[in-house]
């Protein structure tokens, strides 16, 4: 399988990552050549292999569900480009 | 004072317990040879000098007082990506512009509770996401290791006067190091340089596809990726979740054993971390290894490896079956597939995590019309080309439609190459021998890796598996090249078998001796 540029686009659309014609030129070509190196995976032949959903088998730590941390609004919003009494600040959403 | 900073830990250790040595000297000996070096190698992204002087002071007191930490008092570097509390963290990325968390990871939290000192945060790839420590927003770090020429030298009849000496001329050989700059190799290209050139005496690292053990090996050091679950990632900026694994670079065996047990712990804000007592590393090192099986797999011998890789291998082959091991060759069917399934699944999982960076809660913020313009700005604006790319790839393989033919198979793939390593341990090897890259450190901006992103990716070609697998692995010094540049074997263990890589990396290295950089920075 191989990308277009339109793709290109589209999945840059899709990563919220603005491009410019040239970029998107220069990623086509790129990202053909990942999908080419990638390509051979489908040799494998995987019948009746189950996909690997966690590296060592564990069973996911679980706990209390009860309050363990918090009353932190002033260092949540701290590293916050724009922000106004502890809250995100961000163009508006709704029209 | 300056040779305080070629004391390997353990060494330190012992002199600053003794009261031979205290805490405030060699900080400022770090300190000062960061100074002077920092602007060549370009290792340290940001120098705490203040803290660690600060640190340092608390250390002397509790050291007087005979109440130190397993660590207390030696001088650490820490890689950017690890969160440390009011210091700038950045992951190497202009994305996070101006981030200082209001908290400390897990696993430095330990070292400083064992008493070590922070010198400073160190250069890396962006988002872990290299091989040569090219694509970091701060610049390249530079490899102290050189190419050099084996010349013979014809050295002239020289008479000096009285009481002078008489050389009788004759021929002798000597290294003539070349000019060209070499990369320390990546992710952790900051760790392994500052290590190699004595600007810290252990390093913090992180290993998703091989980032530790290929720096380290492109420099002559120590690292190790510990098991998957074995250090905490809680507080580490994440890459791709269920590969990245934090560990240590060293400047030999004993040191990176000491490193692991003061960074790995159980700890209840990673759901990953696994709940086992952290062993005595170090305890293991010396232990003789007579009687264990060596796996050594056919896989691993590649088209176009030089000559002096695969020489390199026989050697440690030769040194572990003087010491009394048993090898025996094995095979590791899926091997060539790991790569290609890695540059599926890591790049899908960042291209999830990666989602966080959207200029509203931390870094950088470009403006736009309206918040998406905002978004796409601001990532377009903070990523690299590298991250980019693989942010691309892992938004495209999870895209509708896509999901199936490369995530899903890619996963199944990762689970053949697991049952690989499982079968072989079933079989009762207990560790596994490769060499630990394909080659020697390269030029800064080679010209054949920046045309073709999957060149690069060949560098890992040894190591993802063990990622892919969730093994531990090690990256062991073990002789030079032609070109008098460092090469390193890896060796692969069990699960949470870290003390067999220990001890049998500590045989290597006493069979193959300790290599250290000529100083011309």
């Amino acid at each position: 399988m191989s990308v277009d540029l339109q793709t290109v686009k589209r999945v840059a659309h899709l990563a919220r990552i603005a491009v410019s014609e040239e970029d998107a030129e220069r990623m086509t070509g790129e990202l053909n050549a990942i999908l080419g190196f990638v390509e051979q995976l489908n040799e494998v032949d995987v019948s009746g292999v189950e996909p690997m959903t966690s590296v060592t088998p564990m069973e996911m730590k679980k706990r209390q569900d009860v309050v363990t941390d918090g009353s932190k609004a002033a260092d949540i919003v701290a590293n916050a480009p724009a922000t106004d009494e502890n809250f995100f600040l961000v163009p508006k959403v709704v029209e | 004072m300056s040779d305080l900073t070629h004391l390997t830990i353990s060494e330190a250790r012992a002199k600053l317990r003794g009261k031979e040595i205290s805490a405030a000297e060699i900080t400022e000996a770090y300190l000062s040879a960061i100074e002077r070096a920092n602007p060549v190698l370009n290792a340290y992204i940001a120098v705490t000098g203040d803290k660690a002087r600060d640190m340092a002071k608390g250390s002397d007191a509790k050291l007087a007082k005979g109440e130190g930490g397993a660590l207390e008092g030696i001088p650490l570097g820490v890689k950017d990506l690890f969160a440390t509390e009011g210091v700038h963290t950045q992951a190497c990325s202009h994305v996070l512009d101006g981030f200082k968390p209001r908290y400390e990871s897990t696993v430095t939290s330990n070292l400083w509770a064992d008493g070590a000192v922070m010198l400073g945060k160190l250069n890396m790839d962006e988002f872990a996401m290299g091989s040569s420590n090219e694509t970091s927003y701060y610049g390249p770090v530079i490899n102290p290791w050189r190419r050099s020429r084996l010349d013979t030298v014809v050295m002239p009849t020289t008479h000096q006067g009285d009481g002078g000496f008489v050389s009788a001329g004759g021929a002798k050989t000597a290294r003539t190091l070349d000019n060209a700059q070499l990369v320390p190799g990546g992710s952790s290209g900051g760790s392994a340089s500052a290590v190699a050139a004595f600007l810290c005496a252990g390093a913090t690292a992180t290993d998703t596809g091989g980032s530790i053990r290929q720096p380290a090996a492109f420099t002559g050091t120590v690292g190790i990726k510990p098991t998957y679950g074995r250090c905490s990632r809680w507080g580490v900026v994440a890459f791709a979740s269920s590969l990245d694994q934090a560990g240590p670079i060293a400047r030999d065996v004993r040191d990176a054993a000491i490193l692991l047990k003061s960074m790995a712990s159980s700890d209840p804000k990673d759901t990953t971390s696994v709940d086992r007592p952290v062993p005595d590393y170090e305890a293991v090192i010396g232990k003789p290894i007579k009687g264990m099986k060596v796996g050594i797999p056919k896989e691993y011998r590649v088209d176009g490896m030089p000559q002096d890789i695969e020489a390199l291998w026989q050697k440690g082959i030769a040194w572990l079956k003087d010491a009394g091991a048993e090898i025996v060759d094995i095979s590791l069917p899926h091997t060539k597939y790991a790569l290609p399934a890695y540059y599926i699944v890591a790049p899908a999982e960042a291209s999830s995590n990666l989602a966080r960076y959207d200029g509203v809660r931390y870094g950088l913020r470009v403006p736009g019309k309206d918040i998406v313009e905002m978004y796409e700005k601001s990532r377009a604006a903070g990523f690299g080309r590298e991250v980019k790319r693989r942010i691309m790839i892992g938004t495209y393989v999870l895209s509708a439609g896509y999901y199936d033919a490369y995530y899903l198979q890619a996963q199944k793939v990762r689970t053949l190459i697991k049952r690989d390593f499982e079968n072989v341990f079933a079989a009762g090897v207990d560790v596994i021998l490769t060499p630990a890259t394909p080659s020697a450190a390269f030029g800064i901006a080679d010209e054949d890796m920046a045309s073709d992103p999957v060149k690069m990716y060949l560098n890992d070609i040894f190591t993802v598996t063990v990622n892919m697998a969730g093994l531990p692995g090690i990256s062991v010094p073990a002789g030079l090249d032609g070109k008098g540049l460092p090469l390193g074997l890896q060796l692969i263990g069990r699960p949470f078998d870290e003390e067999t890589l220990f001890q049998t990396a500590h045989v290597i290295e006493q069979a193959a001796g300790r290599f250290q950089p000529e100083k011309w920075w």
